[in-house]
């Protein structure tokens, strides 16, 4: 799938100082039925999101109007559990093109990356200063420089660099995907597929 | 490399890189891929629309499973939207050639169940599916893990992910298991230990005497888990063990190529020597049959035990909280004796036939707790024939429990079988997260034994009590 490019997103936050947020509540498993990529944002973390019979649960910070961006903060170990790339999709089709934590599941930040979502892991500290900004000023904004590879509280200037694989940065930066380059180096794999004993 | 002492790990690793990019990920050759219906149709779509094919279908195996009932699968699959990504799976097989066991063939069941009892799982593979338990596989000494749906997209293409090399790490379980206390409990252990992110960035090699007396159904259970602590997967070298119980399957290699193939298995283990980046040993004699008590699989404990405070465990005190909450329990309260409603024993955790031995064993002679309601679900139907010839089927049906059809069932939920909210279900599947098994639920992991021990007396219960 295509996405769009990304090189710098400026953007107010939503705070979700949770931690071990798995894939099952971004999409729970009762929304995995589609047979296409559409739709997945209106059940984004459904059930911390609404209550049993529909109506908005209102502390939930996706309902509080106050808070809005492109930018989703969560706590440590966000996108925990079951491989989904829904969840991503999920994330993605609601609006937000980065996603904040101090640490990353892996298959979660892999799905993020090949679908056009920046997962920006940042220390602890900074973490915690990012949801402090948030809470002092949900109007607070937030630079996050692909390119650079920083992100900075505007307010403040205060910064920190966080990493990507090279590779996937290029890809981010132009749209590019792997299926792209896959296709351009299928002499080579079938070579190598010649060459297995199974 | 050759003179370099290595790990199982990455000899596996390093057989299947196609090309190495400078600051970049692998190219990834893939052996086998497993799908199923809710994560590949819109890896299908995405070939449609780019106008590619399948490159080598003989490599992918679709199997349905997530969307299944477990009743009545004669019939008409009810719901609209499942019966459309079960009838998506078929036609996508069908049209790009890729063999396909949907609902009613008999060598149907769970992805991660009937891969390896037909003998397509194999040592030194590397083995990927749209499913995070795919690391179930890495039992037999293969290099297997969850994908997202862009990556399924990419291997039916060319064969290849692009991967960066994950660290390694090690854990020894030495000493000799107790009374009682079974895979399931060694792997919640642990995760109990490690937390749900101990091992993230990592593949995990399982080592030590425990898993070397294991049966190839007891490491498959553990390496299942190993997403559960965050690692991209778990591998077992292959032993006699593992060569035993392939030889003879169904898609297994015979004859000339069988020796071919096991004279490479024997090369597959760690080099004396090799190093890893993180290592943990732990003492057998430590572990009890486990059970959880939060929102995630880290959160457990011996049965025993009372439940932590938020003084004890690591991380926020908000989100413990949260959690205890959501079950319904408090902080240094007894698991003993809770009352339950559902036992779900299955999933590709615990629904293959040593699991349903080991529940029976509980069972045989005695009655279900009335206020149980308890699923009883085989991974396969190879795992379903085995109840009924073993004599475990009438064992269970006198002591009141029907047996289900296969398929993931209320592990995760995606079928009829779900937890209602409020309800407490002793499940020995794999996660525990909020609503994982219906929206509300609440689910307590643990062993087979434990979830028979509870199946019958109706509260939560040591089952060495009843051994």
């Amino acid at each position: 799938m295509a996405y769009d490019k990304f090189t710098l997103l400026r953007s107010t936050a939503v705070p979700l100082p949770i931690e071990n947020v798995d894939t099952d509540q971004i999409i729970p498993a009762r929304f995995l039925k589609a047979t296409k990529r559409e739709g997945f944002g209106d059940n984004l973390f459904r059930d911390w999101r609404y209550n049993g019979d529909n109506t908005p649960k209102a502390d939930f910070v996706l309902n509080n109007p106050i808070y809005k961006g492109k930018i989703l903060v969560g706590g440590h170990n966000f996108g925990s559990g079951s491989s989904r790339e829904h969840a991503a999709w999920a994330i993605y089709d609601y609006g937000f093109r980065c996603v904040v934590s101090s640490f990353f599941a892996d298959i979660f930040k892999g799905n993020s990356l090949n679908i056009g979502i920046l997962p920006v892991q940042v220390s602890p500290e900074f973490l915690d200063k990012i949801f402090l900004a948030i809470e002092a000023d949900p109007n607070a904004e937030f630079e996050v420089n692909l390119e650079k590879q920083t992100i900075t509280i505007v307010s403040s200037g205060e910064s920190e660099s966080f990493d990507i694989n090279g590779y996937k940065k290029h890809n981010m930066i132009n749209g590019f995907d792997d299926i792209d380059y896959l296709q351009a180096m299928k002499g080579e794999i079938k070579e190598f597929e010649a060459e297995r004993i199974y | 490399m050759s003179n370099q002492a290595n790990t199982l790990f990455d000899k596996v690793w390093d057989a299947h890189v196609v090309r190495k990019i400078a600051d970049g990920p692998d190219v990834f050759f893939i052996d086998r891929h497993f799908i199923h219906e809710v994560t590949s149709p819109v890896a299908f779509l995405g070939l449609e629309s780019r106008n590619i094919g399948v490159m080598y279908p003989e490599r992918t195996f679709a199997t349905a499973d997530h969307n299944t009932p477990t009743i009545n699968q004669h019939l008409p699959v009810a719901d609209p939207l499942s019966a459309n990504q079960l009838k998506a799976l078929e036609t996508n097989s069908l049209k790009y050639g890729i063999s396909h066991w949907g609902l009613g063939h008999a060598r149907n069941g769970i992805v991660h169940v009937v891969g390896p009892e037909n003998g397509i799982t194999l040592p030194g593979m590397t083995i990927v599916c749209g499913d995070s338990h795919t690391s179930t596989h890495g039992a037999f000494g293969a290099i297997a893990f969850g994908i997202g749906t862009s990556e399924v997209e990419m291997v039916l293409s060319s064969q290849c992910i692009m991967q960066p090399k994950p660290k390694k790490m090690r854990v020894n379980v030495v000493g000799e298991l107790g009374k009682g206390v079974t895979p399931k409990d060694v792997t919640l252990y642990i995760i109990s230990k490690l937390t749900t992110a101990g091992a993230t960035g990592y593949f995990v090699e399982y080592a030590g005497e425990v898993f070397e007396k294991m049966s190839m159904e007891g490491r498959m259970t553990v390496c299942n888990m190993s997403i559960e602590m965050g690692a991209r997967g778990g591998m077992i070298a292959p032993d006699e063990t593992t060569f035993a119980y392939i030889n003879g399957r169904d898609q297994a290699p015979k004859g000339e190529k069988w020796d071919k193939a096991l004279a490479y298995w024997k090369t597959l283990k760690t080099d004396e020597g090799a190093v890893f980046d993180k290592e943990y040993t732990f003492d057998a004699a430590d572990i009890e049959p486990m059970i959880t008590y939060g929102t995630n699989p880290g959160m457990g404990q011996g049965i025993s035990r009372n439940i932590p405070t938020s003084e004890q465990v690591e991380g926020g005190k908000s989100t413990y909280d949260k959690s205890l909450a959501y079950m319904g329990f408090h902080e240094n309260e007894s698991m003993l004796g809770k009352k339950i409603d559902y036992v779900f024993i299955g999933s590709c955790t615990n629904g293959r036939i040593e699991d349903f031995r080991a529940f029976a064993s509980i069972v045989k002679g005695r009655k279900k707790a009335d206020n149980v309601t308890a699923w009883v679900v085989p991974g396969s139907h190879i795992v379903e024939a085995q109840i009924k010839e073993e004599g475990i089927l009438d064992i269970l049906t006198e002591a009141g429990f029907e047996l289900r059809q296969p398929g993931c069932s209320a592990c995760l939920a995606m079928n009829d079988d779900k937890i209602p909210a409020g309800k407490y279900a002793v499940s020995t599947s794999n996660r525990n997260f909020e609503g994982r098994q219906g929206p509300g639920a609440r689910t307590l992991l643990a062993s087979p034994l434990v979830a028979a021990a509870a199946a019958v007396t109706g509260v939560v219960t040591d089952p060495r009590d009843l051994l």
